[in-house]
């Protein structure tokens, strides 16, 4: 039962037994003591009396003496009583104020406050571990997608963070070890409405640790991890984690992306940027030699990438020996101007400023800007709050890893068929995905747009099934607006997958028959998915887009309809 | 042997015995129940809550349900007679005595059970 009741009543059993003798002793005491009435006949004061005398005495409210005047017997009793009561009251009105400030007490409550807000959480949720820069990002993108979020993170200060900024929904947060089994239980781990937990720590040992934590306990639940280490992640995948995100190896592989064409890399930006951001504008990094400053986990992972696609690399490093690169490499910080002269800045095609200090990172990128103005730049940002630096540094490319890791754990959550068409349309060739392009880029006014999944069940679509069963409907009859029929809701449909046969069909053209129980996955405007969701529910606004007249709703009119026909 | 125990023990079979024998005689007869027992039991019962208080153990649980109930009965009990004596223009009255000592006779029970509660828990300590 309640932590917080029982630890109340535990420490509360010495002042109220203080009390309670107190109070029986005054009442004892008044009752046998003698007294005397208006008719100076002997009276004895009875418990009733006795009790409401003590009652107002002892609070100090004092009403005087009732029912008769009391003899001098029963004020020497008052005497002694009032002194006694009154400390006993403070005694324990003191014991209250100290047990409300106790830090103990104060734990158990503010648990007993977030496990009451898990169990009335009655809406689909996601636990999030780990409330840094990614997870702030993170969870400001779910809840604008009016997903529900539990954080945990262990430092009480981001705790505090998160309730002061201002959300649509409430969060529950819970400042404790997300490691612990106990913990990730609270926060819901065994919840029916769970729907995944995303483990974004510092560090890849706990992350290691939720997951197999979730994997345990709730083998069915999605968990995403952050990983910084091939190590960590292997180890993540062989029990099972279903995402493991590397963010320096997603960005060499994007990087790679880019290098080897522009325009699939462009389609992976809109996709899974963070949507109603400005669209990002294409990217053309030169093929020719590479200049990398830094040599850790993010220089590796770009330097493999570079590798795959041919182009030739010239390693900075401070030190070689720790970095695993001696023999190889330039030995230098690539901050002053002689070690960048040395690696070739003057004939270099590009540079990636990756250390894992953003002072030095800008110095880099300042130094080779004005030996080499052409260079295309790519620099590494460690720290959210030193993005001004870096956007007045004008690089051709930012790395800001906790932008990488939201945006990949938000297309995982959010729409899981995004990673399976982003995977499909690396095989199409780069006139297929400039027509995409274009497309995308006619419903979208110049911004991110967003990426969402309709799945033509009777959940979601019950006037869409119903009328299925008469007729065949076809993906360009679904996109007409609802309001005018000439004009297509703006949003594009990416994908469509089959229910029965799992068949996958990239960017379908209008006259796609879908069938019940299709997966489709759209881009578009945000405004576009009431819209189709409209459609896909309500009969009477389906039937106006099919027929284009507005069919008479009540059943008296449609009576009255039919007879005028 | 621990005084703690010991303390314990006493208090709730005390609360036991007090509330027996105010219960103890004609049920109508209000020359055979005092007013002053009435009031031991009442603060005895009182103190025998506040000392189960805290317990998170099922026996301990039940410990405290039985006390409450106990206590719930004889405040009753307290003031129905404190309305007899001091609003009914009757005063006390036979009916009123026998619905005060029955209600104190419910807490009996529930005190009796208590008792046996305590018994059980101390039968069940293996050492």
């Amino acid at each position: 039962m309640d932590k917080v009741l029982f630890l109340f009543l535990r420490r509360m059993r010495a002042p109220l037994l203080v009390l309670i003798t107190a109070y029986s002793i005054s009442i004892t005491g008044l009752v046998l003591i003698p007294g005397i009435d208006d008719q100076g006949q002997p009276w004895r004061m009875d418990f009733f009396h006795a009790f409401y005398f003590v009652s107002y005495m002892a609070t100090t409210i004092g009403f005087g003496e009732i029912p008769h005047a009391f003899s001098e017997g029963q004020r020497m009793w008052t005497v002694a009583t009032i002194y006694l009561s009154v400390i006993a009251w403070l005694y324990a009105i003191g014991k209250i104020l100290a047990l409300v400030q106790d830090p103990t007490f104060r734990l158990a409550v503010s648990r007993q406050a977030f496990d009451r807000s898990i169990r009335r959480l009655r809406a689909p949720f996601f636990i999030v571990c780990g409330y840094g820069d990614t997870g702030s990002l993170l969870v400001q993108a779910l809840l604008r997608r009016r997903k529900r979020v539990v954080v945990i993170d262990r430092d009480q200060e981001r705790i505090n963070d998160l309730a002061l900024s201002a959300m649509d929904f409430r969060v529950p947060g819970l400042c404790a070890d997300a490691s612990s089994a106990a913990r990730l239980e609270s926060a819901g781990l065994s919840n029916p409405f769970c729907q995944g937990v995303v483990a974004l720590t510092n560090h890849d040992q706990v992350n290691l640790k939720i997951a197999i934590t979730v994997k345990l306990l709730n083998p069915d639940l999605p968990v995403i991890c952050r990983a910084e280490s091939r190590d960590t992640e292997r180890n993540m995948r062989s029990f099972g984690t279903d995402q493991v995100i590397n963010p320096f190896a997603i960005f060499g592989e994007r990087l790679a992306l880019a290098l080897h064409s522009p325009g699939h890399h462009l389609l992976h930006q809109w996709l899974s940027s963070v949507p109603g951001n400005d669209l990002p504008m294409p990217l053309y990094p030169p093929h020719g030699t590479w200049i990398l400053c830094g040599f850790g986990r993010f220089g590796k992972a770009v330097h493999a990438a570079l590798h795959r696609e041919g182009v030739t690399t010239v390693i900075v490093e401070e030190d070689p020996e720790r970095a695993g690169c001696a023999g190889e490499c330039i030995r230098g910080r690539g901050t002053e101007a002689d070690t960048l002269e040395e690696a070739g800045v003057h004939s270099a095609a590009g540079i990636v400023a990756g250390t894992d200090r953003d002072s030095n990172n800008l110095s880099i990128l300042m130094t080779a800007h004005e030996l080499n103005p052409k260079l295309f730049m790519v620099a590494r940002q460690n720290r959210d709050d030193n993005g001004a630096l870096f956007e007045a540094g004008h690089p051709h490319l930012v790395v800001r890893h906790s932008e990488i890791l939201a945006e990949t754990v938000l297309a995982q959550l959010t729409s899981p068929l995004l990673p399976r068409f982003l995977a499909e349309a690396q095989d199409r060739d780069e006139d297929w995905v400039n027509e995409l392009l274009s497309r995308i880029s006619a419903v979208t006014d110049e911004r991110v747009p967003a990426v969402w999944s309709v799945e033509l069940n009777p959940g979601t679509a019950p006037a869409w099934l119903e009328r299925l069963r008469q007729e065949t409907l076809s993906l360009g009859q679904l996109l007409t607006h609802p309001v005018d029929r000439d004009q297509q809701i703006r949003c594009v449909a990416l994908l469509v997958q089959r229910a029965g046969s799992g068949e996958i069909l990239l960017a379908p053209s209008d006259d796609t028959p879908l069938e019940p129980g299709d997966r489709i996955l759209f881009s578009g405007q945000p405004g576009a998915i009431a819209r189709l969701f409209r459609v896909l529910r309500n009969p009477h606004v389906l039937d106006f887009l099919l027929t284009g007249t507005d069919r008479p709703q009540g059943w008296l009119w449609r009576r009255w309809g039919s007879r005028s026909a | 042997m621990n005084f703690e125990k010991v303390l314990f023990g006493f208090f709730i079979i005390l609360a036991l015995t007090l509330n027996f024998g105010f219960v103890l005689g004609e049920i109508d007869n209000p020359a055979h129940h005092n007013a002053y027992e009435l009031f031991a039991a009442i603060v005895v019962n009182l103190i025998a809550t506040v000392m189960k208080f805290g317990d998170r153990t099922h026996t301990g649980a039940l410990l405290l349900a039985t006390s409450l109930v106990a206590i719930l009965q004889l405040i009753a009990a307290a003031v129905v007679w404190g309305y007899a004596l001091n609003i009914s223009a009757t005063g006390v009255n036979p009916m009123l005595m026998a619905s005060i000592v029955s209600l104190a006779a419910g807490a009996v029970v529930a005190n009796v059970i208590s008792v046996v509660l305590l018994i059980a828990d101390a039968v069940n300590l293996r050492r």
